[in-house]
C-alpha cells in the first residue's frame, strides 16, 4: 500500500483558530488561548482513508498581517487550502472571500478548497449564519463544514475529506470528473450542530459578486 | 596592555599612599575570556550610539542579503530561482502598497486638533505631574482603558516607553492603550517639533525625578521616562533596542518607503502581534544586563561538550545558504556557527533571544519565519527556521538562511542534529547545565563579594553569578540592577570616562573597572576596603581566568 503525501495549507485572519484545529488533529488537544503563530509552523500526521494512507504535511500560517504577504510561498506547492474563519466574527467570514480570489488567481489550478467555520461551539455568540456560509462553498465548489477545535467536532473528518477530494496523483486529466464526483458526507461527531456538506459540483470563477466585499471589510477591520 | 596597568592603578594611588606595597595588579596577560579570532561583530553599541545618532541610519552590513541572494543566483545558474525571489519581492511591495492605500483615514486637520488638545492638556498636567502630592487619590481598579492611563497607578510607573510616528501618531505604549494617550503623544510630537523648528534636537528633559529621553530616527520618534537610576545614554540605547525591533518586523527599507510615501501611516497595522516583543523586550531590559553591556550570556558548559555540539551543527548543516546556526537555552548562548565573513552582533542575538523568549508557539512545532537583524543588515530579511531540540522545550535551535525555500533542507537538518547530539548526551548535558543554575558567587570564594558582571570585550561576552541573598526578592535585585546601571553611567560618563571607579555606598561598597581588554563591575558588602575590593578583584580575575573555557566561547567555529 502507498502512503501519499498532501501538502495542506491553513489560511485565514488572526485569531480564528488555525492553529488550534491543527493541533487537534496532529496531537489530539486543546489549549485555550494559544498564542499567535509567527511566521509559520509546520507539522506532519498520517491518516488512513478508505484503505489509502495519507501523510499530511500541513503548514499553519500566521494569521497577522505582516505575515500576508508570505502567504504564497506556502499555498503555491500545496495540493489543498483550509480556508479557516470563526463563526462568531463576521469580519472574519468576509475575509475567507478575499483568500478564496487570491487562490482562484494565483493559487495553483488543481488545489482542493475547504473552508471550516471554526468555533461551532459557542453558538450563543455566533455571527455567521451556517446556511450562508455553506452556500457560498457550494458557489466555489469548496467542501464545508462547521469545526471546534475544542469540543473536536469535525476537525478530523475535515482532513478526511480533503483526502477523499484529492485528484489522481498521475492522471492530470482527470481532474474535474474528480471534483464534480459525488458529494461526501462528514460524519457528525457528537454534536448535532456540525452539518457539513461535501464538495460541490465543478469549480468556477464566479466568486467575482463578493470581491468588492473584501476591500471595505478591511478597511473597517483596522480602524485607524 | 602595561598602560592599562598604570591608568587603573592611577586614581586609587592618589588616595592610598602605602596601597602599592599592598596590592599586585593581575598579570597583564590575564584577561579572562580573551578570543583572537572574533566570535561576534563587536563594535560596542554605546560607542557608537552618538555616530547613530548623528546619521540616523544603520550602515553595518547594508546589502548583504541582497548580495548572498545573488550569489545563490548565480551559482545555481537558473534564471528560475531568482525569478521566484523576484516574484515574492514584488509581492510583498504589492501587498504593501495594497495595505497603505487602505489607510489614510486621518487627515491633517485632526492632527493639528490633537496637537492643541494635547497642549491645552499640558497645563493641567503640570499641577498633576508629582503623584506623592495627592494622596486623596485612591487606586480603583477600573475597567476601562481611559480611565488606566489617567489613574495614579499608570502615573507611577517607573518606566515607560512610547513609540509615535512623526506626525504624532500613537504606535506603542509600554502602560496604557496607545490610542488612549493621543494627547500626551500630540503633547511629545509638539515638543520635539517645536525643537526642530529651530534646526535643533531635543535629546531629553529632566523634570522632578523623572527624565525624559527622546530619540527620533526613520519617522519615529521614540520617548522613554524613566524614574530609575538609568541615564540618559543608558535610556538612549534601551530606545534603539525598540528601534531595532521596530525593524527586525518591518526592515528598514520597508519603514522608510511607507512613511515616504504616506507620512500619516498608522504604523500598528503592520505591527499588529509584535506587541509581545516590544514588551518582552523591555522586561528582558529590566533583568538582563546583558543588553546594558552590549554582549551575550553563554551556558556554561564543558568545553568538550560544546565542541561537539558546534561540530555536530557544522558537520550536519553545512547548507549552501545558510548564514547562522545557534543554539539557545533560556536566554543563554550554547553555540553559533556562522558562515565566513559574516558575523552576528551581539544586538542582533539579543532579539533573536526576545523572538524566542517571547513566544511559546515555537514550542509546538517547527517554524519558519522571516526576521530582519538590523546590525546584519537592515534591509532585508533573514529565513528563521525555529524548533526546539528537547521534549523539555529547553534547547533551542535557530538556522538563518537566505534561501526562502530552504524549510525543508533545515528540516532534515535539524533532525540529524538531534540524533547527534542525543548520541554524545550532549542535549542531557545542556539539561544538567540549566539545572544546575549558572554558578553561585561562593564558588569563586571571595569573601564579601556580593555579585559581579564580567565582560571580556573582545568577544562580546559576559559572566556573572546567580542572584543569591541579598539580593533574591525582585525588589532588592531592581536595587542592584539601578547599582550597574549607576556604577555603568560613572565609568562611561561621556565627559569623562573612568578606568576605576570605587565607590562606597550605604548598603554596599562598588567596584567599576574598565580596561581595554574587560570590564568589571563588582558589588561588595559595605565594609570592604579599597585594597580589599582591589584584593579581591585580582583574585576573581584569576578564578574567571580559570574557568573560562566553560564560561566563554573562546573559538569561533565557521562553516
Amino acid at each position: 500500500m502507498s502512503m501519499r503525501d498532501v501538502k495542506v495549507c491553513l489560511l485565514g485572519e488572526s485569531g480564528v483558530g488555525k492553529s488550534s484545529i491543527v493541533m487537534r488533529f496532529v496531537a489530539d488537544k486543546f489549549k485555550q488561548a494559544l498564542e499567535s503563530t509567527i511566521g509559520a509552523s509546520f507539522m506532519t500526521k498520517t491518516i488512513l482513508v478508505d484503505e489509502n494512507t495519507y501523510k499530511f504535511q500541513i503548514w499553519d500560517t500566521a494569521g497577522q498581517e505582516k505575515y500576508r504577504a508570505l502567504a504564497p510561498m506556502y499555498y503555491r506547492g500545496s495540493s489543498a487550502a483550509i480556508i479557516v474563519y470563526d463563526v462568531t466574527r463576521e469580519a472574519s467570514f468576509l475575509a475567507v472571500k478575499g483568500w478564496v480570489n487570491e487562490l482562484q488567481r494565483h493559487g495553483p489550478s488543481r488545489i482542493v478548497l475547504a473552508i471550516a467555520g471554526n468555533k461551532c461551539d459557542l453558538e450563543d455568540l455566533r455571527e455567521v449564519r451556517e446556511k450562508d456560509a455553506q452556500e457560498y462553498a457550494k458557489e466555489i465548489g469548496a467542501i464545508f463544514c462547521e469545526t471546534s477545535a475544542m469540543t473536536s467536532v469535525n476537525v478530523a473528518e475535515l482532513f478526511q475529506a480533503i483526502a477523499r477530494l484529492l485528484p489522481p496523483e498521475d492522471a492530470t486529466d482527470s481532474l474535474d470528473q474528480q471534483r464534480g464526483g459525488s458529494n461526501i458526507k462528514l460524519r457528525n461527531n457528537r454534536s448535532n450542530r456540525g452539518r457539513c456538506c461535501g464538495g460541490g459540483p465543478a469549480a468556477g470563477d464566479d466568486g467575482g459578486g463578493l470581491q468588492a466585499s473584501r476591500r471595505s471589510q478591511r478597511g473597517t477591520s483596522y480602524p485607524s | 596592555m602595561a598602560t592599562d596597568h598604570r591608568e587603573a592603578e592611577q586614581p586609587v594611588n592618589t588616595s592610598d599612599s602605602d596601597f602599592q606595597e599592598d596590592v599586585e595588579f593581575v598579570e597583564t596577560n590575564c584577561v579572562p575570556g580573551k578570543c583572537n579570532s572574533a566570535v561576534f561583530d563587536t563594535t560596542d553599541e554605546l560607542d557608537d550610539l552618538t555616530l547613530n545618532l548623528a546619521n540616523g541610519v544603520i550602515q553595518n552590513h547594508r546589502g548583504t542579503i541582497t548580495s548572498l541572494i545573488r550569489k545563490r543566483a548565480k551559482r545555481s545558474n537558473t534564471l528560475k530561482d531568482e525569478e521566484a525571489d523576484q516574484d515574492l519581492a514584488n509581492s510583498i511591495a504589492s501587498e504593501e502598497a495594497n495595505s497603505i492605500e487602505q489607510s489614510e483615514l486621518s487627515s491633517e486637520l485632526s492632527e493639528d486638533e490633537n496637537v492643541k488638545n494635547g497642549l491645552e492638556d499640558l497645563s493641567l498636567q503640570d499641577t498633576e505631574s508629582v503623584p506623592e502630592e495627592s494622596p486623596s487619590v485612591t487606586l480603583i481598579p477600573s475597567s476601562s482603558e481611559t480611565d488606566y492611563v489617567n489613574s495614579l497607578e499608570w502615573k507611577q510607573q517607573k518606566k515607560h516607553i512610547f513609540i509615535l510616528s512623526e506626525s504624532g501618531k500613537p504606535i506603542y505604549s509600554r502602560h496604557g492603550s496607545e490610542d488612549k494617550l493621543v494627547t500626551v503623544m500630540g503633547v511629545m510630537q509638539a515638543l520635539v517639533s517645536f525643537v526642530q523648528d529651530d534646526k535643533d534636537n531635543l535629546r531629553s528633559i529632566v523634570a522632578g525625578d523623572h527624565t525624559f529621553v527622546f530619540m527620533n530616527r526613520d519617522h519615529l520618534t521614540f520617548v522613554g521616562v524613566t524614574r530609575g537610576r538609568e541615564s540618559t545614554q543608558q535610556m538612549l540605547l534601551q530606545l534603539t533596542y525598540m528601534y531595532n525591533q521596530v525593524i527586525s518586523v518591518l526592515t528598514h527599507s520597508t519603514l522608510v518607503r511607507t512613511f515616504k510615501q504616506h507620512r500619516n501611516f498608522d504604523l500598528r497595522r503592520p505591527l499588529s502581534g509584535a506587541e509581545k516583543f516590544f514588551d518582552n523586550l523591555l522586561n528582558l531590559m529590566d533583568v538582563e544586563p546583558g543588553l546594558l553591556l552590549t554582549s551575550v550570556r553563554c551556558l556554561p558548559l564543558d568545553s568538550s561538550v560544546r565542541d561537539i555540539v558546534s561540530q555536530t551543527i557544522v558537520q550536519h548543516a553545512k547548507v549552501k545558504d545558510l548564514v547562522f546556526a545557534l543554539i539557545i537555552a533560556q536566554n543563554q548562548l550554547v553555540a553559533l556557527v556562522r558562515m565566513k565573513r559574516y558575523y552576528l552582533h551581539p544586538m542582533d542575538l539579543h532579539l533573536i533571544i526576545n523572538l524566542i523568549n517571547a513566544s511559546e508557539s515555537f514550542k509546538a512545532a517547527e517554524s519558519w519565519t522571516p526576521i530582519c537583524l538590523p546590525k546584519f543588515d537592515a534591509t532585508g530579511f533573514l529565513q528563521a527556521y525555529v524548533s526546539y531540540l528537547d521534549e523539555e522545550c529547553q534547547s533551542c535551535l535557530l538556522l538563518l538562511s537566505v534561501d526562502i525555500e530552504a524549510f525543508y533542507t533545515l528540516s532534515e537538518c535539524r533532525a540529524k542534529i538531534k540524533e547527534r547530539l542525543d548520541r554524545y548526551n550532549a542535549l542531557t548535558a545542556i539539561g544538567n547545565s540549566l539545572q544546575r543554575h549558572s554558578y553561585s558567587v561562593q564558588q569563586c570564594s571571595i569573601g564579601d563579594l556580593r555579585h559581579f558582571l564580567y565582560k571580556a570585550r573582545s568577544t562580546a561576552q559576559y559572566t556573572s553569578p546567580e542572584l543569591g541573598p541579598p539580593y533574591n526578592t525582585p525588589e532588592q535585585q531592581d536595587r542592584l540592577f539601578g547599582l550597574y546601571h549607576f556604577l555603568h553611567d560613572k565609568v562611561h560618563s561621556v565627559s569623562r570616562p573612568l578606568k576605576l571607579l570605587y565607590h562606597v555606598g550605604k548598603y554596599e561598597t562598588l567596584l567599576g573597572w574598565v580596561t581595554q581588554g574587560f570590564e568589571l563591575y563588582a558589588v561588595f558588602g559595605p565594609l570592604v576596603t579599597k585594597n580589599v575590593a582591589i584584593h579581591a578583584v585580582n583574585k576573581l580575575l584569576r578564578w574567571i581566568k580559570r574557568e573560562e573555557d566553560r564560561l566563554f566561547i573562546l573559538s569561533s567555529v565557521t562553516f
